[in-house]
């Protein structure tokens, strides 16, 4: 008994966690532990033994009301430090939002509800469907690409109006259609894309290392841009459509700063620069399953 | 009317079966069919094979019937097969067959390109002799030019063989 005392008075920064004492822990050592408190103020407080008694193994004597009531937790209510994502889920979004009046009652400013109530409530429910694995959007889709299709590879065009032509490949872009150039002077086939399946990759290849193709040569770079206002639905809907394709500048400095570099790589190879002039194409006895490419 | 016959030491060409394009030679006669065979020197173990799949080439060689693996050895390096059989016009044919079957498209251009090259200058030379010909008329003179149209188109063939 003295002992433990003693052990208690010695160690007084040692934290006994969770430990359970049995009930021979004596109203000394909680003297003892409120001495220590006042010496250093930042020590833990011993725990208590437990106060409900045991009646039999696995059965004590007050409930669990009963238990809150003695253990004073109505005094000790806890809570965990707020952590980042409860912080962010706290900021209330953006309710409305302010906006300048145009239109005839010029000037001035109007508030207009971000988030506005559904103006369509259908009569019947939607069931819910059912869930769906593995489908996912073609943004998402995992590309691939031919283990024969590498930069710098000679690839033969077999549809579009650039059918037959010899262009060489430059890289694959993210929807996975493949960045090609003629080049230019060769054989009139600019920067454009080109699909995987509708190409012949040849086993010539040309040196391509060290080319620095631009970044802003994307896949939003060569679409096709469509003009979008139904304003005049009374006639003239064909002509805001262009018609004809104009060559931009940047297009224009973009293809001289890409073959620039290619075509100094074509001329080191004999005959390369006549082989992609040409195009190709299959006449009698030439069948193309037996063709080495 | 046959030249070739099936003898012992008569070289053969394999033309099918798993060992195709493979020389023997011809160490006995089994039956009406086969023939005992052995290739030391082209990776062929000795073994029964059927006349059917053989093709008999030029060459012969000197041993005994049933002669063990060895001898026929000594006699195949003797004779030095594998060197005359690659200058044969046969062998060669075939290399050249292998060859064009491997063509890339870049070599099937480049040949469509030497051809034509070749063609024009032929025709060139011919267009000449034709006109000095119709012009002159003198049998001589169509005789030298014949010969400098030879040699022109000689020297045109063996830049092409390369490829």
């Amino acid at each position: 008994m003295a002992g433990e005392k003693a052990a208690g008075e010695k160690k007084p920064g040692e934290k006994k966690p969770g430990k359970k004492k049995t009930d021979e822990k004596k109203p000394a050592e909680q003297k003892a532990s409120q001495k220590e408190v006042g010496e250093k103020k930042k020590k833990i407080k011993k725990h208590h033994a437990s106060r409900n008694p045991v009646l039999a193994r696995g059965i004590g004597r007050y409930s669990r009301s009963a238990m809150y009531a003695r253990k004073a937790l109505y005094k000790r209510k806890y809570t965990a430090p707020e952590t980042k994502i409860e912080k962010k889920k706290k900021e209330k979004p953006r309710a409305t939002i302010t906006k300048p009046v145009g239109g005839d009652k010029n000037g001035g400013s109007r508030v207009v509800k971000i988030r506005k109530m559904p103006r369509y409530y259908p009569t019947e429910d939607v069931p819910r469907k059912l869930l769906s694995h593995g489908k996912k959007p073609f943004c998402q889709h995992k590309r691939r690409l031919r283990a024969s299709i590498t930069p710098g590879t000679v690839l033969i065009l077999l549809t579009g109006r650039h059918r037959g032509k010899r262009v060489v490949f430059l890289k694959q872009l993210a929807t996975g259609l493949l960045l090609v150039t003629g080049p230019l002077v060769i054989n009139r086939v600019p920067l454009r894309r080109a699909h995987q399946k509708f190409v012949i990759a040849t086993s010539t290849k040309v040196d391509i290392t060290g080319v620095k193709i631009p970044k802003h040569l994307t896949d939003a770079y060569f679409k096709k841009k469509r003009l979008r206002k139904p304003k005049h639905q009374e006639g003239e809907i064909f002509d805001t459509e262009k018609e004809k394709y104009e060559i931009t500048e940047q297009r224009k400095s973009d293809q001289k700063a890409v073959d620039s570099q290619i075509l100094a790589r074509i001329k080191k190879v004999p005959q390369l620069r006549g082989y992609l002039r040409s195009t190709f194409c299959l006449s009698n006895g030439v069948y193309p399953h037996k063709l080495v490419f | 009317v046959f030249k070739r016959f099936v003898e012992i030491g008569r070289v053969a060409f394999i033309s099918f079966g798993p060992h195709a394009g493979k020389l023997v030679a011809i160490v006995d006669v089994i039956d009406q069919n086969r023939a005992l065979v052995d290739g030391p020197c082209s990776g062929v173990r000795r073994q029964a094979m059927p006349f059917k799949c053989m093709q008999l080439t030029d060459f012969v060689l000197k041993f005994p019937h049933s002669a063990r693996q060895k001898c026929v050895r000594l006699a195949w390096e003797k004779e030095n097969i594998n060197e005359k059989w690659a200058a044969t016009r046969w062998a060669k044919k075939i290399e050249a067959r292998e060859k064009k079957a491997k063509m890339t498209d870049f070599d099937r251009y480049k040949v469509m390109k030497a051809k034509k090259m070749r063609n024009r200058i032929i025709k060139h030379e011919m267009k000449k002799l034709q006109k000095m010909s119709s012009k002159k008329g003198k049998k001589s003179e169509k005789a030298q030019k014949s010969e400098k149209a030879q040699k022109s188109e000689k020297a045109q063939k063996s830049p092409k063989a390369q490829k």
